[in-house]
């Protein structure tokens, strides 16, 4: 059973608390994403579960096994950091035979291993060169071989692709979730950019201030949050979140209405509104429109053919069916809409 | 800076320095090879004229030299290990957070800004002397008989001594290093599985390789020339005479420039012999 469960931990720097009492699960084989805003403890979590900082209170159980004590060495997770964290005086076989070399196997089987990780990375060409010498997608793809040697119980990784520039990081995003589905073993990722959670989990988990705010699959999370935080987080573009007298008039302290979930018109509709901003990305055309009777912008998805121009008037009606509706609190007061 | 102007006008303006430098080492050097070939003795009739080679293979044959030249290379190569080792020791300790970190620091510090000549002195009188030292304090209370230090164990007490003084040297540049560490690579090296000692080993001490580089090189360049802790503590007796203190004693109390200035040069040379060896050993760490 390859599993990993968090019973109760919570973690201080000083008076700081900055991971409430948590409990989790992480499932065999499953790709889980922390994702959440800069400082709502995602990072630190991954390091308590790596073993790298000591857990306030609370339990760590790998395999059920309870790995609270236990120096990272012994816990049998790999982790690719954020910098990738390459040994700069070591070759690339070196840096990918360290772990094998640490744990003491035998010099076949760890050249045969190292060989394969290197095969399924792309890297056979590199094992000679020093990290310096690479570029920044083979430098992660070397962290990757680095981790994948060892066979661990899962594999941790800390925001693995924010060094690299966009079309990279694209090329990179699919080659973790080729590794997973290849590897099947179970994936921890933490990152801040909800693209990259909802492309590459099986579960997400959402973060904030040191709270989980829900756990669940990217399209629940996608169509069912439970608050107000989640709506806007998930989604790109965002939400539309109304409070006020229009939302009163739906029958919600707030009301949360995704781009894509509005009929557009030209002469009539329930809200009126200016056109500004319009992105138009080929596929869509996103357009931000400022409504007087609910003072604040709304972002519309329209087909890409809708021609409009700036200051142009459109009405636009919401698709009733779609609405989320939030409480005062901010949680959902209903179940599926 | 990169027009054909601007990179002439670059080399007028360094050009005074480069000469002021070309000065202050050419005459110097051009002084000491002009006396090494002559018959000078100041205080016996001056200048004598021309001797050739003669001054060279005096100095050569001379039953002090050889073992100047090893006094020299033992001491040398002593504090560069004691030093080097120390030096990491300390530095690894003094980046652990501790109480009271900064005056720590301060203190392990302090020997470097102590003259040479001051903390030969108080190495001499205070630590080393056979009946009011703290050593010998320290050796009579455990009952045993105080050792002579200076000289029955004349060039281990040199040893100490210099190496005492340059081992904040050391310590400062490493720590420096071992700070510039990405912490990150720790935390890598400890999900890989290694253990402390392996750290140390596989990613501590290559980092530190450079630095290690520049401590060796820069000592050993003052330490070939090491004088006033000798002057004050052996004055040159017991075996701690070094090719320097052998110079020194050519020119000032054998009254004898010409025979000290071949001297010179052949220290020169020894100084670029031990130059060259150490850049093929360890300058190699400087390119990457």
């Amino acid at each position: 059973m390859r599993q990993i469960e968090l019973k109760q931990v919570s973690k201080h720097f000083g008076d700081i608390e900055v991971i409430k009492p948590i409990d989790l699960q992480i499932n065999d084989g499953e790709f889980v994403v922390f994702v959440g805003p800069s400082g709502c403890g995602k990072s630190t979590l991954l390091r308590l579960i790596a073993g790298l900082e000591d857990v306030t209170s609370g339990q760590i159980f790998i395999n059920g096994k309870d790995t609270t004590q236990l120096a990272p060495s012994d816990r049998e997770l790999a982790m690719v950091f954020q910098s990738y964290a390459l040994y700069p005086h070591m070759t690339v076989r070196k840096n990918i035979d360290f772990p094998l070399r640490m744990a003491g196997l035998d010099k076949n089987e760890r050249a045969r291993r190292v060989q394969e990780a290197a095969k399924a990375l792309n890297l056979t060409d590199y094992l000679e060169r020093r990290p310096g010498q690479l570029s920044g997608g083979q430098r992660q793809r070397v962290a990757i071989g680095r981790a994948i040697v060892r066979e661990p119980t899962a594999f941790l990784f800390d925001e693995p692709l924010s060094n690299l520039d966009a079309a990279l990081r694209v090329v990179m995003r699919l080659e973790i979730s080729e590794l997973h589905q290849r590897l099947g073993s179970t994936m921890i990722y933490v990152t801040h950019d909800q693209v990259e959670a909802m492309t590459l989990a099986d579960k997400i988990v959402v973060l904030q201030a040191g709270v989980i705010e829900q756990v669940g699959s990217p399209l629940d999370l996608y169509h069912n949050p439970k608050n107000t935080f989640v709506a806007g987080f998930i989604g790109s573009p965002k939400m539309n979140l109304l409070s006020g007298s229009e939302a009163e008039k739906l029958g919600a302290h707030t009301i949360g209405i995704r781009p894509e979930h509005f009929t557009i018109e030209k002469d009539s509709g329930l809200w009126e509104g200016k056109v500004g901003v319009t992105e138009r990305l080929g596929s869509d055309t996103f357009v931000h429109l400022h409504c007087p009777q609910l003072e604040q912008a709304i972002t519309v998805r329209a087909d890409s053919t809708l021609s409009v121009e700036y200051g142009e008037k459109l009405y636009i009606t919401p698709d009733t069916d779609q609405l989320h509706k939030f409480d005062a609190n901010g949680l959902r007061s209903h179940g599926q809409t | 800076m990169s027009t054909k102007h601007s990179r002439s006008l670059a080399r007028i303006m360094i050009a005074p320095a480069v000469f002021a430098l070309l000065v202050w080492m050419l005459i110097p050097l051009s002084m000491t090879v002009y006396f090494s070939f002559k018959k000078y003795l100041p205080l016996r009739g001056g200048d004598l004229g021309w001797v050739g080679f003669e001054n060279y293979s005096r100095f050569l044959s001379s039953s002090s030299f050889w073992p100047a030249v090893g006094t020299t290379i033992f001491i040398v190569g002593s504090v560069l290990v004691i030093t080097v080792i120390l030096g990491i020791l300390i530095a690894l300790l003094l980046d652990q957070p501790i109480w009271g970190q900064g005056i720590v620091r301060i203190m392990i510090i302090a020997p470097f800004f102590i003259m040479p000549t001051v903390s030969g002195l108080i190495w001499k009188n205070m630590f080393m002397d056979p009946t009011n030292g703290f050593l010998a304090h320290l050796w009579r209370a455990v009952g045993a008989e105080p050792i002579q230090w200076l000289s029955h164990a004349s060039v281990a007490s040199l040893v100490t001594i210099i190496s005492w003084q340059w081992l904040p040297f050391a310590t400062l540049i490493l720590l420096t290093a071992i700070q510039s560490l990405d912490s990150e690579q720790i935390e890598a090296a400890e999900m890989d599985g290694a253990k402390p000692i392996g750290r140390f080993f596989f990613i501590i001490l290559p980092h530190l390789a450079r630095a290690i580089t520049v401590v060796i090189l820069i000592q050993t360049i003052f330490l070939l020339s090491i004088f006033a802790e000798i002057f004050v503590t052996t004055a040159g007796a017991f075996g701690t005479k070094t090719l320097t203190y052998l110079i020194f004693q050519r020119v000032l109390e054998s009254q004898n420039v010409g025979l000290g200035s071949a001297g010179g040069v052949y220290a020169i040379i020894l100084a670029n012999i031990v130059a060259i060896f150490l850049m093929r050993i360890v300058g190699k760490n400087l390119d990457n």
